[in-house]
Parts: C-alpha cells; structure tokens; sequence
C-alpha cells in the first residue's frame, strides 16, 4: 500500500522537477534572444531551416486543406441553401483555426523532431559539454537564433497555408461545383476581421515559441530523461516525446488563445 | 608540492548520482605548469573529476578551486571567465560534425575574440600544420580517422593558448602509433605552450613518461598522488597492486617473479 503513496510522491517530484528545468531552461533562452550582441547569420540560416526548407509541405497541405473544407463546406451550407457563403466559412476556419493549428503540426513533424534530434545527439556526443567548456553560451550560441526563427518562421508559413487554403477552397468550390465566385469572395470579405487575423496571428506567435521551447528543451536534458537518453534509441525515444508534446501544447493553447481572444 | 603555484585543488569532494556514491572525499592539488595523470580502473569516476574540475558537473560536498575561485559558487558569468583559460580534449573529440575541420578549429576564435578572417586563417592554418593536418580542413569530422579527430580536437583545445588543458583518455581507441602521435604532439605543444596539463588516461605506464605528478583514484578517493618515480615504488598496497597488475613486477628477484606467474 505504502509503496502506491510512494510511486505518487516520486511522480509528482518527477513532475515538478521537469516543469521547473523547463522553466528555468525557456527563461535563459529568452534572455539570451535579447542580451547582444546580435548575429544575423545564425537567425538566417535557422529562418532557411525551419521555414524556408517548410514552405513546400506547407503549401501541399494547405492547398489539400482548403479544398476539403471547400468540397465539405459546400454540401453543408447547401442544406440551408448558404452556398454564397462558402467563402465565408472556408476564410474563417483557415485564419482563426486551421491555418496556425495545422501549419505548427507540420513544423512540428518536419523542424521540431529534427531539432530536437540534432540537440540530442549533440548533447550525447558532449559537443554541448565542448561549447560550454570553451565558454560559448548554449543558450547563446544554439538556441537564440532558433527561438527568434520560430517566432518569425512560423507565422509567416500560417499566412502563405491561409493563402493556398483559401486558393483550394475557390478551386473546389468556384471552380469545380459552381458557387459564384463573386460570392465566394464578398462573403469572405464581409466576414473575415481583423480581430480573426489578429487571433490566428498571435497563436501562430505562440505556437512558434512553444513549438521551438519543447524541442531544444527536450534535446538539452536528453541526458536527464528517466528512461535513460543514451545512445539512437534515447535520442528516437526524446525526439518522439518532443514531438508528442509540441503537438497537445499546441492544441492546448490553440483552446485558451481562442477562448481569450474569442 | 607546497611551494608552487596550485592551479587547481579539490577538497572533501563527494558526489553520488542516485544511490550511487562515486566520489567519497577525493583531495587533489593540480601544480601550474605542470602535467598531473589520473589513473584507476573503469568506472572508479576519473571522468567525474574532470567535470568538476571543468564545471559541469556541481559536487555534493566539498570545493573546487581554480586559481583560488570555487566553481560550485561562482555564477555564470565569472564561470565562463573562468573558463576561458581552458583547453579540453574530449575523449571522442566532442567536434561539431555539421562543421568542417577549419570550422571547428576556428569557432573559439570567432566566438570569443574581434579577431579578422585574415588573423583567424592564420592562426588556424598554423594549428593545422603543427598538428600535420594540412589539406583536411574542409573535411568534415565524419571523413576523418579516428586518429585525425583527436588531432582536430587537440587543435581546437589550443587555439586561443590557453593556460590549462584537459585531456580525457586521449588514446583510447587509438592504435599504437596514433598514441604515440598524439603523445609527441601533446609533448610538443607543452614545450611550446607551457600550459598545465591534467590527463585522464588508462594507458599506463606509457603516459607516466609524460607525467610530473600521478594521482590514483581507487575506492572514491585519491590514494595517491606522486612523482612517476615514486608512484611506482609506493608502498600504498593499491597502488602497489595497480602498478603490478599494469606493468609487472618492479625490481623484482627471480624468486618474486615466479610467484607472480604462478598467481596469474
């Protein structure tokens, strides 16, 4: 019996201990994106990686995105007889919802892992321990530029998934079932505000930073992980952790973002 | 011991990880300018030392100085001050593998000083060639011998001159004639550099040719730590079995040699 109590004990210190290195871990990346000097190569080169090297992914799947709402959107609003505000509906749903919920999934798929990948195997092969000893900040020197490259990459591929969604919804919607296209977008522009641009906006802001945050974080103290983060299997096992989570805090806060800003 | 310069002490060290206790009160002088071996069997916590001594790793109980300043209570800042009169060979050589060679080498230079591209060429060209690795920079680490990347990474502990460099198991792995490499650079770089020098290294009696001081770490604590000479004649019965287990008998009658061989 005694041995339950205990288990809970060591999980919730387990608990607190990781949300503490957590904290501590974002508050020193943070300092270190707004203490000089400033490098700019660095922030490019992370700008290149994480958003340029995504535009293709995201362009696929936000086309595919917007013609699924368009093909879904159509028969629904056909049973009251809405077609008209087929834009409407697709603009909406892109700018406040799906465009900065699923374009941070991809980043998370294809930059996070990776990411996180790359600072676990550096921290196995103590080429993070060689920084530190050389007195090159971390903080400074690895995850500065990716943090501000989160912050500006990721908005900007939610903006060109919005464009393309919208795009595929007018392909299938105007194009291919008929909904009058001056229709499809004078309803678009009656309807979309800038508070839904503005909401769609500030959660791609913050999906970028939590996105960016769980993976650095979790490839740093791969070697603090309980399971053991030694060798292919730690760093698989941490990538898929940080993966995993990335993608619930993002959905988490894509709730309370909306819940505030509704 | 008492009248040179300590470059670094270790008092009342004890460090556990879970309910392991590694080190149980480890008390170690490192002299400047001078070349101080570790030696113990695997797993004894050489490699620990190093990291307190380096600052990565925070001990449990007890101080490390460097130059006077204990590590476990300076902040970050004055740590990283601390740090910039350290040179470090990793045992797998730690290199960057996203940069090429000549990357590698210069990153200190371009992180820590205003320093030109001209200087910088200059400076890592000159660690290239001492280190006979002209032509490999730009090779990345993972085109390089293992014998090549100590090297690269011996270059790199170097490049801004620093005062004292770290080496853990700087052979290990290597073949015979890639340690005796390594060795005659470490032997030419010292003469040319005059840093202090702690060494990590199983490869023993070998490495006693280059040592000043040797310290033997047995049982969680610092049995020892003498000259060559007298580290082979002590009368201390771990080292004594240490010194017989890793290099045989010393001195020894034909009567005691046979006993030897009939005991293994």
């Amino acid at each position: 019996m005694l041995k339950i109590f205990e288990r809970l004990g060591e999980e919730a210190l387990y608990f607190l201990e990781q949300a503490g290195r957590m904290g501590t871990f974002l508050a020193a990346c943070l300092w270190n994106v707004i203490r000089p000097p400033y490098k700019i190569y660095p922030v490019v080169r992370q700008i290149h990686f994480i958003g340029a090297r995504s535009v293709f992914v995201i362009l696929f799947t936000g086309a595919f995105t917007g013609m699924v709402l368009g093909l879904q959107g159509y028969y629904t609003l056909r049973k009251f007889g809405s077609e008209g505000l087929l834009g409407s509906a697709v603009a909406l749903s892109l700018v406040r919802e799906l465009g900065p919920v699923v374009a941070a999934l991809m980043v998370i798929g294809r930059a996070g892992s990776a990411i996180c990948a790359e600072i676990g195997i550096m921290r196995n092969s103590e080429q993070i321990d060689a920084l530190e000893c050389m007195a090159i900040d971390p903080y400074k020197f690895l995850m500065a530029p990716k943090f501000v490259a989160g912050i500006i990459s990721v908005p900007l591929l939610t903006c060109i998934f919005d464009m393309l969604g919208i795009f595929g919804g007018y392909l299938v919607g105007v194009k291919l079932l008929g909904v009058n296209e001056g229709a499809y977008f004078q309803s678009m522009y009656h309807s979309v505000e800038w508070k839904d641009v503005e909401m769609g906006m500030v959660k791609s802001l913050v999906f970028g930073l939590l996105i960016i945050w769980i993976a650095t974080a979790k490839g740093y103290y791969l070697h603090m992980e309980r399971s053991g983060g030694f060798g292919a299997e730690g760093v698989s096992r941490t990538t898929t952790d940080a993966v995993v989570l990335s993608s619930v805090a993002v959905l988490v806060w894509d709730y309370l973002i909306s819940a505030l800003m509704i | 011991m008492a009248d040179e310069q300590v470059a670094i002490e270790m008092i009342g060290i004890e460090k556990s990880f879970g309910r392991q206790q590694v080190l149980k009160g480890v008390d170690l002088k490192v002299l400047a300018g001078k070349t101080t071996v570790i030696v113990g069997a695997s797993g004894e916590g050489k490699t620990v030392i190093l990291k307190h001594m380096l600052g990565l790793i925070k001990p449990d109980r007890g101080q490390v100085l460097v130059f006077g300043r204990d590590l476990a209570r300076v902040g970050r800042k004055e740590l990283n001050r601390i740090r910039q009169s350290f040179g470090v060979l990793f045992q797998n050589a730690a290199l960057f593998d996203s940069m090429t060679v000549y990357d590698n080498i210069a990153l200190p230079l371009r992180e820590r000083t205003d320093a030109g591209d001209e200087e910088i060429r200059r400076n890592v060209r000159e660690k290239l060639a001492l280190m006979d690795l002209e032509g490999a920079e730009d090779k990345y680490p993972a085109q390089l011998s293992g014998g090549m990347r100590k090297r690269v990474g011996l270059a790199r502990a170097l490049i801004l001159g620093p005062n004292i460099v770290f080496f853990d198991e700087p052979t290990t792995g290597l073949d015979v004639n890639k340690s005796n490499e390594i060795y005659r650079l470490f032997y030419k770089t010292q003469q040319q550099l005059r840093y202090t020098a702690v060494i990590v290294s199983h490869d023993v009696p070998k490495i006693f040719k280059l040592a000043d001081y040797v310290a033997m770490l047995e049982g969680g604590i610092i049995q020892e730590c003498l000259s060559p000479e007298a580290f082979q004649l002590s009368t201390n019965p771990v080292i004594r079995t240490y010194v017989e287990e890793t290099m045989g008998p010393i001195y020894s009658s034909e009567e005691e040699e046979r006993g030897f061989y009939e005991k293994v």
